[in-house]
C-alpha cells in the first residue's frame, strides 16, 4: 500500500490520465466495442493525432521555462503553404515530385521552423517580450504573411505525391505520421533525460535569477528551446497538409489554446520548473481516444468534445488544488 | 509593581505534529524596548502570530492592557493596540503612500466610495506623528527601503497602537537609516507605546532594547535587563553552545597574486579599485549599504559586466562579462541572497549542488552521466554535512543554516580557485555561522583557495579575514592587515 | 523596478497617444479621408464591441490575472439570448435581450470567478477550460446555427442612430449607432468603479500585492470572484449588441479575438502581471489595435495584409516597452556620481 502511494503521490497526473484513459476504453467496450474497437478505427486515429501531438510537445518545452509559444498554427500554415510552392517548383514541367526530394521537404520545414522559433527566442531573451505578448504578435505576423500571399484562399493546386505517402500507412498497417511523431518523440525524451538540457530546461523555469547567477546560458537555452518548438509546430505543419492535402491560413486555429490544454493536463505547471513528457504524451492519446469514442454515438454531437476537453482540465486543477492542500497539511 | 501590559503565560502551539511553542511566557511592560531574540526556528514568529491574532494558540493564557485574550482575530488585535510590521511591510508597491495610509482605516470603517479629500486627512495624521516627510501622491513602490518602513509605522499608528511588533526592521536598512529607525523607536517610546523588537542581531540588542527574551526549539530560555547581557552569554543562551573564535591567520600564503583588480568601475556605483588578492588568504571587503561593496562583488563575478578597468587571473587578463565567464575563470560566487539568487527552493538538494558543474557530468558521448552526479552528491552532502534523510527533498525543506552549505557545496563542487562570498552568515543561526566560518577558514588554510569576504558585520570580518578594504562611496578608503585592527577605525573610513 | 513601472505607464500613454495621431496624419495625408466625419464615425462605431471587450479585458489583467474566454462568453450568452427570444416571437425593445445578456453573463461569469476567485486556481488555464466549456455548450448542447433573422426589437437597434455624418467627397453616409451610448456607459462604470469605490481600489491592490491586500482588509476572493462576474456581464451585453449591428447571429464569429484585445490593452500601458494601468491607455491601444484593422485600406493597403501590420504592431509595441524598462534603469545609473574620494 505504501509503496502505491509513494507511486501516485511522485506521479499523480500521470496515474490519474492512465485511470481516465482505462475506464473510457472499458466504457467503449461495453457500449460501442464493434464499432470503436477496430483496426480502421486504432489506424485512423494514430493518423490523427500526430498533427497536434507534435506541436504539444513543442508546446511543453516552452511551458516547463515558464513560458508559452501561442505561435504554433501560425509556423505550421506558414510551412505547409511554403512547401506547398516548394513542391511545385521542384516538381517542375512534369507535375510530378519523386521521392528523391521528400527530404527536401523536410529540411524546408526545419528551416522555417527555426527561423521562426529563432525570431520569438530572440523576442523574449533579448528583448525581454513577456513570452505571452512575443509569440502572440509573432503568430499574428506569420498568419498575416499567410493570409497576404494566399488571398486566403486554400493552395491545393500542387503535386501530392509527398502528401499522399505522409498520409499513407507503412506496409497498409502503421501510418507514417505516427512514425514521424514516434520518432519525434524519442528525441525529445532523449534531449530531455540523457543530455543536461532537461535538469538545465527545469532549474531555468524555477528561477531565471537564480540559473543566470548559476552560471547557466539562459539566453542560450531560451532560443533552443523557442526554436525547438518552432521546428516541432512546422513538423506539425506538413502533417496538417497531408491531413488536409491543402494549405491555408486559417487551419487548424483550435490547436493554439489546444495544445496549451494538452500540456497543462499533462502535468507541466504553467509557472514553469516541472513537467514530463510521458505525461504530455499520455494527454494527447487520453484526448484523441476521448474524440474518436464520442464520435462514435450518433446522439451526441461531436461538439461535446470542446465541453469535455475543457470540463475536464478544470476538474484537473481542482484535483491539483485538493491533493496539494492534503500534502500541505499532512506536512 | 507596575501593571504589564502584555503577560502571555505557559504558551503552548503544535503544528502537525511539529511542537513549535513549550509553554513559553513573555512579559511587557507599558512604554518598554524589548527585544526578541533567537536562531530561526525557534518559534519567536509563532508567538507573535499568537499573539496579533493570526494563529490561534493551543493552551495558556494572554491578557493584554488589563484584559484577558480568548480567541482573536487580526483585527481584533488591532483594535486593541496591538500592530505588527513584518519584513516585507506589507505595501502596496503600486498605491500612493496616501493610500497605502488610509486603506485600513478605510476599510475597518466599511467605507465603500472613495473620497480623496478624507484619505488626504487620514494620510496627513498618521505621518505627522513621527514627523515622516514624504510625498503623500508618490507611489510606494518609489521610495526607499526606510522610506517604505516609514510608511509601514505610520500606517501602524493610526489604531491607538500600544504595543508595536517590529520583524527584524533593520535587515534592509543602511547604518544611518538604523539610526534613524532608533530615534523613531525613543520617540514613539515617549508617547507611551511599547516595542516589541524582534533581532538576532546582538549590538542591536544593546544598543536599543531594555529588556530582552531568549527563545531557543521553541522554549524560553531565558529573560532579564539587557544591562546584564554580554557578547558570550548572549552566544550561549541563542545556541546553547559556547564557541572559541579564532581569528584567521593567513599561512602559506602564495607568492603571486591569483586574482588582481586595476582601476576597475562600474558607472554609477564605483570606480578605481585596484587589488591582488593572493592564494591561502582571505581578504575583506566591507562598506556602508551604498558604498558600492555589493556591485562589486556583481562585477568580479560578470553580473554586472565592469565598464572600466581590468581584472587579471594569475596575472592574465580575463574577460568577465557573464556567470559563466566568470566560473570558466574558476570563480565562484555565493550571493546575498540565497532565496531569490543562490538556490532554487522547490527544486532537490541534489539538483542545487549539481547544477553549476552540469557540463563536466557527461560522458564520451556527451550523454548525461548518472553515475557520476550521484557520486558528486553523495560526496559534497557528505563534505558540508548536509542534514537531510534524503537529497532528493526538495532545498525548502531545509533550515537556513543548511540551506547555506548546499549553496557552499554547489559552488565547491565546481572546484573554483577564486571564492567570493557576499554575506554569507546573514540570517544563518549562530551555531552554522561558525561552522561556515570554521570551513572557510579551512579553504583557505588547507586548499589554498583565496577568499574574498563582503560582509557589512565587522567582527564576522576582523575575526576571519587577514587583510581588510574599505570602501566608501564608491572608492576605496583603507586598506590593512586585520591584526590588532580596532572596530571604530574601521567604522571611521566607512562613514 | 516599480520606479519605472510608473514612468512607464505615465509615458506609454503619451506615446500611444502620438501614434495615433501619426497614424491618423498619414492617413490623412495619404487618402485625405481621414479626419472626415463619416470616417470617424466609422471608427467610434468599430471601436463599441472591442471596446467594451477590452474594459473587461482590463479589469482582469489589473487584478492580476488573464481572461481568455470571453469572446466565448459573449457567444454563448448572445446565442442563447437569441435563439430564445427569436423562438419566443419576441417584439419588444431592446432592453429585454440586454437584461437576459447581463443575467446570462453574470452567471457564466460566476462560472470563471469560483474557480479562479474562491480556489485561487491560475486564471489563464481555468479561462482557457471555461472557453472550451462554453464553446461546447453552446455548439453542442444548444446546437447554435447561424440566425440569419434576429427578433426586430434587436434589429431595429442595430440600425438606429444617433446621428449620421455624411462625406462630402465620397457621399458615404455613417451612422453612429444608439449602441455607442452602451460603450460609453460600460466605460464611465468602469472609470467610477476603479477610482471611486474600495472594490475598484482592492483590484488595484490585489494586483500589487495579494497577501498584503489580505492582510489591509480586502476581501480577496469576493473581489477576485466579483470581477469575473461584472467582466461576464460586459462581454455578454458586448455580444448582444455585435448581433443587433451585425443583423444576424452568427455564433462563432467573435471566437478568437481574444488575444487581439489583450495585446490592445497591453500596449496602452497596462503590465501583464497585474496590478499597473489606466482606463485611458487601455481604450487609447484598443483603439490603436481597431485602427490598423480597419483604416490600413485607406492607404492603399489590402486587407490581407492587415494582420501583417497588427502583428507587426504587437511585436514592436511591447518590444519597445521591454527595452525602455532595461534603458531606464541604465539611465539611472549614468546619473549616479561616484563622490568617494581616494584613499591618500
Amino acid at each position: 500500500m505504501e509503496k502505491f502511494k509513494k507511486v501516485w503521490r511522485n506521479n499523480q497526473h500521470i496515474v490519474r490520465l492512465l485511470i481516465i484513459m482505462v475506464v473510457w476504453l472499458v466504457f467503449m467496450a461495453l457500449t460501442r466495442f464493434r464499432k470503436f474497437y477496430t483496426f480502421n478505427n486504432f489506424q485512423t486515429m494514430a493518423s490523427q493525432f500526430p498533427e497536434y501531438g507534435i506541436m504539444s510537445m513543442g508546446v511543453m518545452l516552452c511551458m516547463i521555462t515558464g513560458g508559452i509559444d501561442l505561435s504554433c498554427v501560425g509556423i505550421a500554415n506558414l510551412t505547409s503553404i511554403l512547401a506547398a510552392v516548394w513542391m511545385t517548383k521542384l516538381a517542375g514541367q512534369a507535375g510530378v515530385l519523386s521521392a528523391g526530394y521528400y527530404p527536401l521537404i523536410f529540411l524546408l520545414a526545419i528551416v522555417v521552423g527555426t527561423v521562426c522559433g529563432a525570431l520569438n527566442g530572440f523576442l523574449i531573451s533579448r528583448i525581454r517580450i513577456p513570452p505571452i505578448l512575443a509569440t502572440l504578435g509573432v503568430n499574428q505576423l506569420l498568419t498575416g504573411i499567410c493570409i497576404a500571399s494566399t488571398g486566403g484562399a486554400a493552395m491545393s493546386a500542387f503535386p501530392k505525391q509527398f502528401t499522399d505517402s505522409v498520409a499513407g500507412n507503412i506496409g497498409g498497417v502503421v501510418p507514417v505520421r505516427l512514425i514521424v511523431f514516434v520518432v519525434l518523440a524519442v528525441v525529445i525524451w532523449f534531449m530531455l533525460s540523457r543530455t543536461t538540457y532537461g535538469a538545465k530546461l527545469h532549474l531555468l523555469g524555477t528561477s531565471e535569477k537564480v540559473a543566470f547567477y548559476s552560471g547557466l546560458n539562459t539566453t542560450g537555452l531560451l532560443m533552443r528551446t523557442y526554436i525547438t518548438s518552432g521546428v516541432y509546430s512546422a513538423l506539425g505543419g506538413l502533417m496538417m497538409l497531408a491531413t488536409y492535402a491543402s494549405a491555408r491560413a486559417d487551419y487548424g486555429q483550435q490547436y493554439t489554446l489546444q495544445t496549451i490544454l494538452i500540456v497543462v493536463l499533462g502535468g507541466v505547471s504553467p509557472n514553469g520548473g516541472k513537467g514530463r513528457l510521458s505525461g504530455v504524451v499520455l494527454a494527447i492519446l487520453v484526448l484523441k481516444l476521448l474524440e474518436s469514442g464520442i464520435n462514435r454515438f450518433q446522439n451526441v454531437s461531436s461538439y461535446y468534445i470542446s465541453l469535455i476537453w475543457g470540463g475536464v482540465l478544470i476538474l484537473a486543477m481542482m484535483l491539483d488544488y485538493f491533493s496539494d492542500r492534503s500534502r500541505a497539511r499532512a506536512r | 509593581m507596575a501593571q504589564a501590559l502584555l503577560k502571555a503565560v505557559d504558551i503552548n502551539k503544535s503544528f502537525a505534529g511539529v511542537h513549535a511553542l513549550k509553554n513559553v511566557s513573555l512579559e511587557i511592560m507599558p512604554g518598554e524596548i524589548h527585544c526578541l531574540a533567537g536562531e530561526n526556528g525557534c518559534g519567536k514568529s509563532t508567538l507573535i502570530k499568537i499573539i496579533s491574532g493570526v494563529y490561534e494558540r493551543d493552551s495558556g493564557t494572554i491578557e493584554f492592557n488589563g484584559k484577558q485574550l480568548g480567541k482573536i482575530n487580526p483585527i481584533d488585535a488591532i483594535t486593541n493596540g496591538i500592530q505588527v510590521i513584518y519584513q516585507d511591510f506589507s505595501v502596496f508597491p503600486n498605491l500612493t503612500v496616501m493610500e497605502n495610509l488610509a486603506l485600513n482605516t478605510e476599510l475597518a470603517a466599511k467605507r465603500r466610495v472613495v473620497s480623496r479629500k478624507r484619505m488626504r486627512r487620514i494620510a496627513e495624521e498618521a505621518v505627522a506623528k513621527i514627523n515622516f516627510q514624504v510625498d503623500l501622491d508618490q507611489l510606494v513602490g518609489n521610495l526607499s527601503v526606510a522610506e517604505k518602513q516609514m510608511v509601514a509605522i505610520s500606517r501602524a499608528l493610526m489604531f491607538n497602537a500600544k504595543l508595536i511588533i517590529m520583524d527584524e526592521p533593520t535587515t534592509a536598512l543602511t547604518k544611518k537609516e538604523v539610526q534613524a529607525l532608533f530615534q523613531i523607536i525613543l520617540k514613539l517610546k515617549e508617547q507611551g507605546i511599547a516595542i516589541l523588537f524582534v533581532s538576532h542581531k546582538l549590538d542591536e540588542v544593546f544598543e536599543i532594547s531594555e529588556r530582552f527574551t531568549i527563545f531557543r526549539s521553541g522554549e524560553l530560555v531565558v529573560t532579564g535587563r539587557t544591562a546584564d547581557l554580554n557578547e558570550q552569554k548572549f552566544t550561549y543562551y541563542m545556541t546553547g553552545r559556547e564557541f572559541q573564535n579564532k581569528p584567521f591567520t593567513a599561512e602559506k600564503v602564495t607568492e603571486a597574486p591569483i586574482l588582481s583588480v586595476r582601476d576597475l568601475g562600474l558607472e554609477g556605483h564605483f570606480a578605481d579599485i585596484s587589488f591582488d588578492l593572493r592564494g591561502g588568504e582571505i581578504l575583506g571587503i566591507t562598506g556602508l549599504l551604498d558604498s558600492g561593496r555589493s556591485e562589486l562583488a556583481l562585477t568580479l563575478f560578470g553580473v554586472r559586466p565592469a565598464t572600466s578597468g581590468q581584472i587579471l587571473r594569475s596575472g592574465k587578463e580575463v574577460s568577465i562579462r557573464s556567470p559563466r565567464d566568470a566560473i570558466r575563470s574558476k570563480i565562484g560566487f555565493v550571493p546575498e541572497d540565497r532565496l531569490s539568487e543562490g538556490l532554487f527552493l522547490p527544486q532537490s538538494i541534489a539538483d542545487n549542488i549539481v547544477i553549476s558543474e552540469i557540463d563536466k557530468l557527461r560522458t564520451a558521448h556527451r550523454t548525461f552521466d548518472e553515475k557520476k552526479r550521484q557520486a558528486e552528491i553523495d560526496k559534497w552532502v557528505k563534505e558540508l554535512a548536509i542534514a537531510t534523510p534524503n537529497p532528493d527533498n526538495a532545498c525548502a525543506t531545509l533550515s537556513g543554516g543548511n540551506q547555506q552549505r548546499v549553496v557552499l557545496a554547489k559552488w565547491l563542487a565546481c572546484n573554483p580557485d577564486v571564492l567570493i562570498l557576499n554575506g554569507p552568515t546573514v540570517g544563518v543561526d549562530i551555531g552554522s555561522k561558525h561552522d561556515i566560518h570554521a570551513f572557510l577558514q579551512g579553504l583557505a588554510r588547507d586548499a589554498g583557495m583565496g577568499i574574498i569576504l563582503i560582509s557589512d558585520d565587522l567582527p564576522e570580518v576582523i575575526g576571519n579575514c587577514s587583510r581588510l578594504l574599505v570602501l566608501k562611496d564608491g572608492r576605496v578608503t583603507f586598506e590593512s592587515s586585520t591584526q590588532d585592527l580596532k572596530e571604530p577605525t574601521i567604522l571611521s573610513h566607512m562613514m | 523596478m516599480h520606479k519605472t513601472l510608473k514612468k512607464l505607464t505615465g509615458r506609454n500613454e503619451s506615446y500611444v497617444f502620438l501614434i495615433l495621431l501619426a497614424l491618423g496624419l498619414l492617413i490623412q495625408i495619404r487618402s485625405g479621408q481621414f479626419f472626415t466625419g463619416n470616417n470617424l464615425v466609422d471608427i467610434a462605431s468599430a471601436m463599441i464591441v472591442p471596446g467594451m471587450f477590452a474594459v473587461g479585458a482590463f479589469l482582469v489583467l489589473i487584478s492580476g490575472g488573464i481572461d481568455v474566454s470571453f469572446p466565448a462568453l459573449a457567444s454563448l450568452a448572445a446565442y442563447a439570448t437569441t435563439k430564445s427570444l427569436l423562438d419566443a416571437g419576441y417584439v419588444g425593445g431592446v432592453w429585454l435581450p440586454i437584461l437576459m445578456a447581463l443575467v446570462i453573463g453574470a452567471i457564466l461569469g460566476a462560472f470563471n470567478g469560483l474557480f479562479i476567485g474562491y480556489f485561487d486556481l491560475n486564471a489563464m488555464i481555468i479561462t482557457l477550460g471555461a472557453s472550451s466549456v462554453f464553446k461546447g455548450f453552446m455548439q453542442g448542447t444548444l446546437e447554435s446555427k447561424q440566425l440569419a433573422v434576429i427578433p426586430t426589437g434587436m434589429k431595429a437597434f442595430g440600425t438606429s442612430a444617433l446621428f449620421t455624418a455624411t462625406n462630402r467627397v465620397s457621399g458615404i453616409t455613417s451612422r453612429m449607432p444608439v449602441a455607442f451610448l452602451v460603450f460609453v456607459a460600460v466605460v464611465a462604470v468602469a472609470w467610477f468603479l476603479l477610482n471611486k469605490t474600495y472594490f475598484g481600489r482592492g483590484i488595484y491592490a490585489i494586483g500589487g500585492n495579494p497577501a498584503s491586500a489580505k492582510a489591509a482588509g480586502f476581501n480577496v476572493k469576493r473581489t477576485k470572484f466579483f470581477v469575473f462576474v461584472i467582466v461576464g456581464m460586459i462581454s455578454a451585453v458586448a455580444g448582444v449588441i455585435r448581433v443587433c449591428m451585425m443583423q444576424q447571429c452568427h455564433p462563432t464569429n467573435m471566437l478568437g479575438m481574444e488575444m487581439n484585445i489583450i495585446a490592445g490593452v497591453v500596449l496602452g500601458g497596462t503590465a501583464i502581471t497585474g496590478g499597473a494601468g489606466t482606463l485611458t491607455g487601455c481604450m487609447l491601444g484598443t483603439l490603436l489595435i481597431v485602427m490598423v484593422e480597419n483604416s490600413m485600406i485607406l492607404i492603399g493597403v489590402p486587407t490581407t495584409w492587415k494582420d501583417v501590420f497588427v502583428g507587426a504592431l504587437i511585436v514592436i509595441g511591447t518590444g519597445i516597452s521591454a527595452m525602455q524598462v532595461k534603458r531606464a534603469s541604465h539611465a539611472a545609473d549614468k546619473a549616479k556620481k561616484i563622490t568617494g574620494k581616494e584613499a591618500v
